[in-house]
């Protein structure tokens, strides 16, 4: 076949799925502006809004009060970032480079968790939140993320590909374990932290459930489930639901384009669970 | 025994215990004895206002044998992971094919279809929600169809599982074309001069060589697909006449745990859908001998 021929084939191949993943961002982004009578009329059906409603944008934050929200999903994003840092940063090193009684033991724990679906642990933990006296509050939001099996794993991936030999340089300078793991390691896995903290921000602010269950309340929720609630309460107010849902996504699509690249590698290196 | 380290060993052993304790603690506490505990309230019917948790053997296990609710749920589910999995993992593999070549706008593709993977699934479901409305909805208005493709029983799961494939296309795209990087491109080079063309290429290079990573994304998307919550439950209320051709197992827990306060029968479903999941997985690993290839 024909190169140009073939080459406009891909192109027009490659439009079409373009334009199939864009639209519905696209048609969120025109009724969110759009009246509510301007969603329900069908002859003729209605496109771009006549008079973009940009109150629409001021209504819809103050009725769910979404900077409350925001405050809310980037506390618990935030902090399981820093929790499971800084945790599998650690235990990724001992898994991968220190030889200790029970490392496999322990290490088959690691794995396990990530083979088992997540719903098995909610009710105890759910159970454990409201002993804790925790339920809508940050810190129950947080809880199932304070460590991170994943990222147990991936930083043990990252130290293994580590050559041993910087490591015996160091050892025979008289560094001890943690001066090398601290000053040394740790320092050149940084392109595996940041792939585990962007997955567990993704992670966290995709999830529905775990916020639905511990933080039923309004002004302790987050962005995910105060959508589920509005979803129920506003039925057919479309422009309101589409710009509830506009607003909840566009920060995290703007850090997306923004960061694109580590974004795509780091969950082609990790090949995390989403 | 008594055999006695070297101060390196004795030191390793004490700070490879120290840099693993958070994490060991945190899983502990909040994932084995959980997953303990769940199974444990499996045996227990909940009691009701304060009354104690009474042990009752099997019992859940057999109502949920006899409970035609649960698995018109499971059969759900087997239906929205037969058609989600298998077409968004033929689509992402073409796609990826093809932008695995020197191709302007190449990134920009790319970023596009990463796109959904972003978004939080409670507001992809909203917008597709009104994207499939009746009587208002982009989808019937522009090819001028009345089709209700979340209030009709029969084909409701299908359009879930529509956006479900929208969703992750991208995703399973991002990881074959890393495992794309891996197929040397002599292979291909070989095989053109050979009159080999673009599907043959395909079948007898490119899939054998990446049936690794087309392994790796079948057993994840599984397990995914069997877990699927957050589209369902925003689209399904229980005013819509589909409901009970769409609720899967984990929509079931979470009503059975959180909305009707039946812990033990809760647990029960979840402990099903571990077993599912285990058996699928097994099968596969099994399976995976006859068609992935390791160098």
């Amino acid at each position: 076949m024909n190169k140009t021929i073939r080459n406009t084939i891909i192109y027009i191949v490659l439009t079409l799925v373009s334009i199939t993943m864009l639209v519905p961002f696209i048609w969120m982004f025109l009724t969110a502006f759009k009246t509510t009578a301007e969603t329900m009329q069908v002859d003729p059906f209605v496109i771009v809004p006549k008079i973009w409603q940009t109150q629409n944008f001021g209504n819809v934050i103050r009725a769910m009060d979404f900077v409350r929200l925001y405050i809310n999903t980037l506390s618990m994003v935030a902090l399981r970032i820093l929790f499971a840092v800084v945790t599998a940063t650690m235990s990724g090193y001992a898994f991968a480079r220190l030889e200790f009684k029970g490392k496999k033991v322990m290490f088959a724990v690691v794995l396990l968790q990530m083979m088992i679906p997540v719903q098995i642990f909610i009710i105890p933990q759910y159970i454990m939140v409201s002993k804790l006296h925790l339920t809508n509050s940050i810190m129950g939001l947080v809880f199932p993320g304070v460590v991170s099996a994943f990222g147990t794993f991936l930083l043990r991936q990252a130290y293994m590909q580590l050559p041993k030999d910087i490591e015996e340089a160091a050892r025979l300078d008289g560094c001890s374990i943690p001066q090398t793991f601290f000053f040394i390691m740790a320092p050149l896995t940084k392109s595996a932290m940041v792939a585990l903290g962007i997955f567990t921000a993704v992670f966290a602010y995709k999830d529905l459930m775990w916020p639905m269950i511990v933080c039923p309340d309004n002004r302790a929720t987050t962005l995910a489930s105060a959508l589920a609630k509005m979803n129920g309460q506003y039925q057919q107010k479309y422009p309101e639901l589409m710009m509830a849902a506009l607003i909840s996504c566009v920060p995290m699509i703007v850090i997306y384009i923004i960061f694109q690249k580590q974004f795509i590698e780091g969950i082609a290196t990790s090949g995390g669970k989403l | 025994m008594g055999k006695k380290l070297t101060s390196r060993q004795k030191s390793e052993l004490i700070w490879g215990w120290i840099f693993i304790i958070p994490t060991m603690l945190g899983l502990f506490v909040l994932n084995i004895y959980p997953m303990i505990d769940t199974i444990k309230q499996s045996f227990y019917k909940t009691g009701d206002f304060g009354k104690g948790n009474k042990f009752v053997g099997l019992a859940n296990y057999q109502k949920v044998l006899g409970d035609s609710e649960i698995w018109q749920s499971l059969w759900n589910t087997v239906k929205y992971a037969i058609v989600e999995v298998p077409i968004s993992i033929v689509i992402a593999l073409l796609l990826a094919v093809l932008l695995n070549k020197k191709l302007k706008g190449r990134d920009t593709f790319r970023t596009i279809f990463f796109l959904p993977m972003v978004v939080a699934p409670a507001a992809i479901a909203m917008v597709w929600k009104w994207l499939y409305n009746s009587n208002f909805g982009l989808i019937n208005n522009v090819f001028h169809v009345r089709v209700n493709w979340i209030s009709d029983p029969k084909i409701a799961i299908y359009s879930i599982a529509a956006i479900g494939i929208w969703s992750v296309i991208g995703y399973n795209m991002v990881l074959f074309l890393a495992g794309l990087q891996e197929v040397p491109r002599d292979y291909y080079e070989a095989a053109s001069l050979d009159g080999a063309n673009g599907w043959h290429q395909l079948v007898n290079i490119t899939i054998p060589l990446i049936s690794p990573t087309i392994f790796f994304v079948l057993v994840t998307r599984i397990i995914g697909a069997m877990q699927v919550f957050d589209l369902i439950y925003m689209m399904i209320d229980l005013n819509n006449p589909a409901w009970k051709k769409t609720q899967s197992l984990v929509f079931l827990f979470y009503k059975y745990s959180f909305e009707q306060s039946k812990k033990g029968y809760g647990a029960t479903v979840v402990v099903v859908l571990l077993l599912v999941i285990l058996v699928l997985t097994v099968v596969q690993l099994i399976g995976q001998k006859k068609w992935v290839h390791y160098d």
